[in-house]
């Protein structure tokens, strides 16, 4: 019988397998931020540990960061981001720091690099590692002590996930991006869908997606509760890849493209689960409630907790609706929203920002508009193209990379009872800054609702 | 890590769903460096309203934490764990696990347990009706039991022994430092260093 994907990556991967005990898997790369790294150097100090392997690791500062010029003004986040510089400094870890060329969101980086690449096993101490996975690798998030595993021993200890393949069929309409893919998937399948699987996103639509999409469908594999997501490297792929500084170069370039043209589920394989979406009838999708299951068409209204048939979920829509102070039955399109941001590991890469530009060129904003690249190289393409101009001009604040207002961590946060269209990837509560309410949306639909003021789809203007 | 073998203690009960590691311990509480002194970091936001369950002080001294379905969703963050460890929990029962917080949890010897969604709202149920309900969690048995209730849960032989014995996964791994080795020389020649 056939394999999927996964299973031909995951068995590339086994260092040892034995009865009765998971399979220990050579991890290729290791990312690194500041926020869960400090306890596993730790670790390592008191255990007497050296870094395994600190040429397939490689760090970066992303979560502390402010994302305006200067020094980080908050005492605490300093000391970490300063830890992270002394423990890389003395285990001999590569990293890219503040104002540095090579700074930048963590899952922006690796595949600006090169460092991504099909058939790989990655790992960060972050959820959102699953975006790798676009490449056609296994790529997932990991705990304190597995980072502390993976420096010390470049393995980490798993039982292979099940597998499910998502089979999206048509096309995505004008207008219809990868995010409103995604938050539709996870509508369908619920935050718990994916729960002990890795997903493979498979389709005419999924094929027809840019690696900047297909990054973004990936990373959000984790919000509906799976290990990781991937989709099978194809001449897209190869392209976004050659030429980038740590992909292969002259012969070694054939002959992984060679290798990376079998990374593909054979055609008699069979996977656990099978989830079919038809791409065609989608619209743009937002979240209404606290979790991103929590979504709905544009179009639609508010829904009643009442139309739950599931006690749990129908409790669930009544809290949600209660934090996010929010009404059953009203239109979507009228909910009125004081922020947009515009970046992060879902949607802070180039084709997120010219997209936002296109929409906002020449008009203006009517809420405050954070637009912050997802990588300082990011930040150069695009001014190179004019887009800080065209954000700028519409109003928009122009800031340096960093994770920004994704997570609450850093200066750039909601206060309480804000409420945001985020093209981010948790509208948890709390997420962007305590009591802050936030509706996840693609860049094109925050784009639009920075114009109006009210969450809008780019065909409204 | 301590090991785990079987726990007896009172419960809490968590009548949410979809508790994202973001509630268990908001980001703000991140930016420590220690390992230590997450416990007041634990809910942070929920325990703001004193109608929250954990300020119930009827439920005061509580080991084991049963929640709805879709526990410890979202971030990676080891945090939440550490948070509900030093807070005092030994054990979180709930129908479904975030994958990443189950595996963070057996790694630092906090016993998540899974149990079918109608038998953790029983055992909400039989708590709230009596707080000082004793609960067992065998790990030995794979069993939880209240009153006259005897609930198999399943987790795997190797993670059972692991924890039951309180081992350090780094410390097993490294026993087989040669197979690394081995595996290291057969690696493909294309794959990107970061040097």
């Amino acid at each position: 019988m056939g394999r999927t994907l996964a299973e031909k990556v995951w068995e590339q991967h086994v260092v040892r397998r034995a009865d009765g005990e998971p399979d220990l898997l050579y991890i290729d790369l290791h990312l690194i931020h500041e926020v869960t790294s400090p306890q596993a150097f730790d670790g390592l100090r008191l255990a007497g540990r050296k870094v395994r392997r600190p040429d397939l690791t490689i760090a970066t500062e992303d979560h502390n960061v402010p994302t305006v010029l200067g020094p980080i003004a908050d005492p605490v986040s300093k000391k970490q981001v300063e830890t992270l510089r002394k423990n890389a400094a003395e285990f001999g870890i590569r990293l890219h720091p503040m104002g540095d060329a090579g700074q930048g969101v963590v899952h922006i980086i690796g595949p600006q690099f090169g460092l991504t690449q099909p058939g790989m096993t990655i790992v960060c101490g972050d959820s959102h590692t699953s975006t790798h996975g676009a490449f056609g690798g296994i790529a997932f998030g990991i705990g304190t002590s597995e980072v502390e595993h993976v420096l010390a021993t470049q393995t980490l200890p798993a039982y292979r996930p099940k597998t499910m393949a998502i089979e999206v069929s048509g096309e995505l309409p004008p207008g219809v991006t990868a995010k409103d893919l995604i938050l539709a998937i996870i509508a369908k399948i619920g935050t718990g869908g994916g729960q002990g699987y890795i997903v493979e996103y498979r389709g005419e639509a999924v094929r027809e997606l840019s690696m900047e999409g297909r990054m973004t469908v990936c990373n959000m594999s984790i919000e509906a509760g799976a290990r990781a997501g991937m989709i099978a490297p194809d001449e897209t792929t190869f392209a976004y890849l050659k030429g980038r500084p740590h992909a292969p170069q002259g012969e070694a370039w054939d002959q992984a493209v060679e290798y990376w043209k079998s990374l593909r589920t054979d055609d008699d394989a069979v996977f656990d689960k099978v989830v079919e979406i038809d791409a065609s009838t989608l619209t743009p999708y937002v979240t209404w409630g606290t979790n991103p299951g929590q979504g709905l068409p544009l179009a639609e209204s508010v829904p009643s907790p009442d139309s739950f048939a599931d006690p749990v979920a129908r409790s669930a829509a009544e809290r949600a609706l209660d934090y996010m102070g929010l009404n059953a039955g009203t239109p979507l399109r009228e909910i009125e929203v004081d922020t947009v941001f515009v970046g992060s590991c879902t949607n802070g890469r180039i084709e997120d920002l010219r997209s936002a530009a296109e929409i906002l060129r020449g008009r203006q904003v009517r809420t405050r508009t954070l637009i912050v690249p997802g990588s300082m190289q990011v930040k150069l393409q695009a001014e190179e193209e004019g887009l800080h101009e065209v954000f700028k001009a519409a109003g928009a604040e122009w800031r340096e990379a960093g994770c920004s207002m994704c997570l609450g961590m850093n200066p750039d946060t909601l206060k309480p009872g804000e409420r945001s269209a985020s093209t981010s990837n948790r509208n948890f509560e709390g997420r962007q800054g305590k009591g802050g309410r936030t509706h996840l949306v693609s860049p094109q639909v925050a784009a639009a609702t920075a114009v109006t003021g009210r969450l809008t789809a780019p065909a409204d203007l | 890590m301590e090991a785990f073998i079987t726990h007896t203690g009172t419960a809490v009960p968590l009548r949410r769903s979809n508790v994202d590691t973001d509630q268990i311990i908001p980001a703000v509480w991140l930016k420590q460096v220690s390992r230590t002194g997450f416990e007041n970091g634990l809910f942070a936001a929920w325990r703001e309203d004193p109608e929250f369950v954990l300020n119930d002080a009827t439920y005061e001294g509580a080991s084991i934490l049963v929640s709805g379905p879709d526990f410890g969703t979202g971030s990676s963050r080891e945090h939440a764990v550490w948070a509900l460890q030093q807070y005092g929990f030994r054990v979180v029962i709930a129908a479904r696990f975030g994958d990443i917080f189950r595996n963070n949890s057996t790694k630092m010897g906090l016993l998540p347990v899974v149990l079918p969604g109608d038998k953790a709202a029983d055992l909400q149920s039989a708590v709230e009706a009596n707080p000082k309900l004793e609960i067992t969690v065998d790990l030995r048995e794979r069993q939880v039991r209240w009153a006259d209730e005897v609930v198999a849960f399943e987790i795997d032989d190797y993670t059972r022994w692991r924890l039951m014995e309180g081992l350090d996964d780094i410390g097993l791994t490294l026993r087989h430092a040669d197979d690394v080795a081995v595996y290291e020389n057969g690696r493909q020649p294309w794959l990107p260093t970061t040097v």
